[in-house]
């Protein structure tokens, strides 16, 4: 970060003008919160877009029940259409024009990323980020962002740390796409092996672009390891099950949960050929029978039935939404009535552990002024040859 | 021809240019366009602020990108959906010069431009042979596969990869009492007023005018002389560069560049903003960058359900209704009074 003094002084220059503090708590009237965001409601990635529809249900349910301390949610969501100059426009529209208190949800990596800056130049709160990304942890620089899913890091952390629990001198074999998303599975495998690095591991990278990845495969079996972890796309995933099984590798196999589709990633492999590969979740499965009497689950299906009837319960998307608009409300009532900026923050980064009805149980939402993980523990399953099943506790990622 | 290429249509008679009045009206009508439009550009910088100033930056950059794109499709016929490749490939030079290198803006832009043309001309190769719908094909291959390159591992030491780069905007100097919305305003204006007032010379040159004979009449335009293919080629190059330019505003009044701003929307959207502003015009740009940065906004608050319906139904409306393009409009209405038509000829 050589840009970073640049930044602050960016910073003091565009907080400064303009923003008189005529208003105590932007974006807050005596009956009225008002919350952006941004997602892909048009355009490639518009499959994300129900998030949207599910928190705006959920933020319907709220203020039907009386709103948060007497004050309606209002929640403006604007398409960018997941291009990162759209997302800037449409932000700066929400900050600036519709002068809302923060921003909550906003979709994507490279979209929060455009404004990743902005927001924390501003100092408004950037708030539980629908994105994988790790980077979006880091309160000493970024403040003011805060993510909220299990990052790819954690995810990769929690396949190490138990690996090395049922194996403790396990070699490790990592086979990943050689980008931002497979290099997280790397750091994260990094993260727990500490300085044995170099000894027990030996990773093997693919391009998106490459036809196959059998060779990376056999490359990496010829290493002797006995743990294979992958941070690669479906289409790879199908790949690799079916050539481990083929050469007669038997490792213990973590994949990552990008791409555990029963139906397009272990179907095609062959569910046979996939038996004993293990992955992980930290959102309940509504297609689980194990679910069908839960409290949580009963509760999000409720709510389903009331505020939006015409929605595929089969798009998990409604859970994570449930989930992550739980954890939102949760802040607000937290708040104590003081919605300005620097309270709604510090109460987004101070979050006792508490469950939530569609995440799995053990898996908590916390935050410290410290540590921006928000969800830090995932549940490892395991497929059986017809279906994943859970096993165990939840594991938490490593500190780092 | 009246009107053509800036040269008013005076014809002082030589009996009402004794009278006073009438010298006046002919002052007024010469000079009065240019000087209101000098404010109407210069005005935002104090009526607006924080995010309208921003938009109608982008605006202004998107006017300069449809500007670049009009010379090689409105201009010289080529139809070209890849324009936002020079856009991303302009836009990149400049965001891995100053983020790696630590070059300012102003350093950039030749080097951003340079490369933009070079692409440009080698486009404009396969442009000779294939006409019409096929180049088309050809560029538009070339906005599809530009984000992908960018993505690709040997770029990456330069591009960033998926995670794109980082970068500042440059700072408003000292002297200046501007903000860095107002400063980056400025920059977009000076930097693309050059750009349009360069390429207004260019149209009314006699490479203009070899351009516009070689879209109407290539056969006629041989005939008389003219090198088609060094022709053709330089359009594709000139014409990149100006994207190219675009590209660079862009990515510092961004502030962020990554492979996803730069899809195949991008070149649809300033092939929209060509047609709409007015084909083989200099004027029409800038109302095709008004358009494609205002136009989604507004579709988007007349209805949150279907902006897309709404966007299709208002850019219908303006095809019906302005088929020459708002710049069309504009000059058939200068015409009607009797105002010098500001605008070029097509």
């Amino acid at each position: 970060m050589t840009t970073s003094r640049r930044f602050l002084l960016a910073a003091g220059t565009l907080a400064v003008p303009r923003i008189a503090p005529a208003q105590q708590a932007p974006g807050v009237t005596a009956n009225e919160i008002r919350i952006g965001s941004t997602n892909a409601l048009s355009g490639p990635a518009s499959a994300y877009s129900v998030i949207s529809r599910g928190l705006e249900a959920l933020f319907k349910r709220l203020n039907d029940h009386g709103g948060v301390e007497g004050r309606r949610v209002s929640f403006i969501v604007y398409d960018d259409a997941y291009q990162p100059p759209r997302t800037l426009e449409q932000t700066r529209r929400l900050v600036e024009q519709d002068r809302v208190a923060f921003t909550f949800n906003q979709l994507g990596t490279p979209t929060n990323s455009a404004v990743h800056r902005y927001m924390n130049q501003r100092r408004v709160p950037h708030l539980f980020l629908a994105s994988g990304a790790d980077k979006w942890a880091n309160p000493s620089e970024y403040p003011f962002t805060i993510g909220w899913q299990p990052s790819l890091r954690t995810e990769a952390q929690i396949y190490t740390k138990h690996a090395l629990a049922q194996k403790p001198d396990a070699r490790i074999a990592v086979l990943y796409q050689n980008d931002d998303f497979g290099r997280d599975y790397l750091a994260g495998v990094r993260d727990v092996v500490g300085a044995r690095f170099d000894a027990v591991v030996r990773a093997a990278s693919h391009e998106a672009t490459d036809p196959t990845i059998d060779s990376q495969i056999v490359q990496l079996q010829s290493t002797g390891a006995d743990v294979l972890v992958c941070g690669i796309l479906p289409r790879f995933a199908t790949q690799a099950i079916r050539r481990v099984h083929d050469i007669g590798w038997r490792p213990m196999m973590f994949m990552t949960n990008v791409s555990i589709s029963a139906g397009a990633v272990i179907q095609p492999a062959g569910p046979g050929r996939a038996a004993g590969l293990m992955t992980s979740a930290y959102l309940k499965d509504q297609t689980d029978p194990a679910w069908a009497d839960d409290a949580g689950m009963k509760e999000w299906r409720g709510f389903m039935r009331q505020y939006l009837p015409e929605a595929d319960l089969t798009d998990n998307n409604y859970l994570y939404a449930y989930g992550v608009g739980s954890t939102m409300i949760h802040v607000l009532r937290q708040c104590g009535g003081d919605f300005s900026r620097e309270n709604v923050l510090r109460q987004a980064t101070n979050i006792a552990p508490m469950e939530l009805p569609t995440l799995l149980p053990g898996v908590q939402v916390q935050s410290q002024p410290s540590n921006y993980k928000v969800i830090r523990r995932m549940h490892l399953q395991r497929w059986d040859g017809r279906s994943w099943v859970r096993f165990g506790q939840a594991i938490e990622g490593s500190d780092v | 021809m009246e009107g053509v290429c800036g040269k008013p249509p005076i014809r002082p008679n030589p009996a009402d240019a004794s009278q006073p009045a009438r010298g006046a009206a002919i002052r007024l009508r010469r000079y009065l366009p240019p000087v209101a439009s000098l404010a109407a550009i210069l005005a935002p910088l104090w009526l607006l602020e924080g995010f309208h100033l921003f938009q109608l930056t982008v605006a202004v950059i998107m006017a300069l990108a449809v500007l670049g794109l009009n010379i090689v499709t409105g201009y010289s016929g080529q139809i070209s959906l890849g324009h936002g490749a020079f856009f991303a490939i302009g836009a990149y030079v400049t965001a891995a010069l100053m983020s790696h290198a630590g070059w300012s803006f102003w350093a950039t832009l030749p080097p951003s431009a340079a490369l933009c043309g070079i692409v440009g001309y080698g486009v404009g190769l396969p442009a000779l042979r294939l006409g019409g719908l096929y180049l088309a094909l050809v560029t538009f291959s070339l906005a599809v596969a530009v984000p992908q390159l960018l993505k690709h591992r040997s770029l990456e030491a330069w591009t960033g990869g998926v995670q794109g780069l980082f970068l500042s905007k440059p700072e408003p100097p000292p002297w200046l009492p501007l903000d860095p919305d107002q400063h980056m305003y400025l920059l977009a204006v000076l930097v693309a007023g050059c750009c349009f007032w360069l390429t207004s010379n260019l149209v009314c040159s006699r490479i203009g005018l070899a351009l516009m004979a070689i879209r109407d009449h290539p056969v006629a335009a041989e005939a008389s002389g003219m090198d088609i293919a060094a022709l053709k080629t330089r359009a594709f190059a000139v014409s990149a560069m100006i994207t190219g330019v675009a590209g660079a505003l862009s990515a510092v009044t961004i502030e962020y560049v990554a492979p996803d701003s730069f899809g195949l929307p991008l070149s649809i959207t300033l092939f929209v903003g060509m047609v709409v502003g007015g084909v083989a015009s200099v004027l029409g740009p800038v109302f095709g960058g008004l358009f494609v940065l205002f136009v989604p906004s507004i579709a988007e608050s007349i209805s949150r359900a279907t902006p897309g319906v709404v966007y299709g139904v208002i850019l219908i409306v303006f095809l019906v209704g302005m088929p020459d393009g708002i710049a069309g409009l504009i000059r058939r209405a200068a015409q009607r009074i009797g105002w010098s038509a500001e605008d070029r000829t097509t």
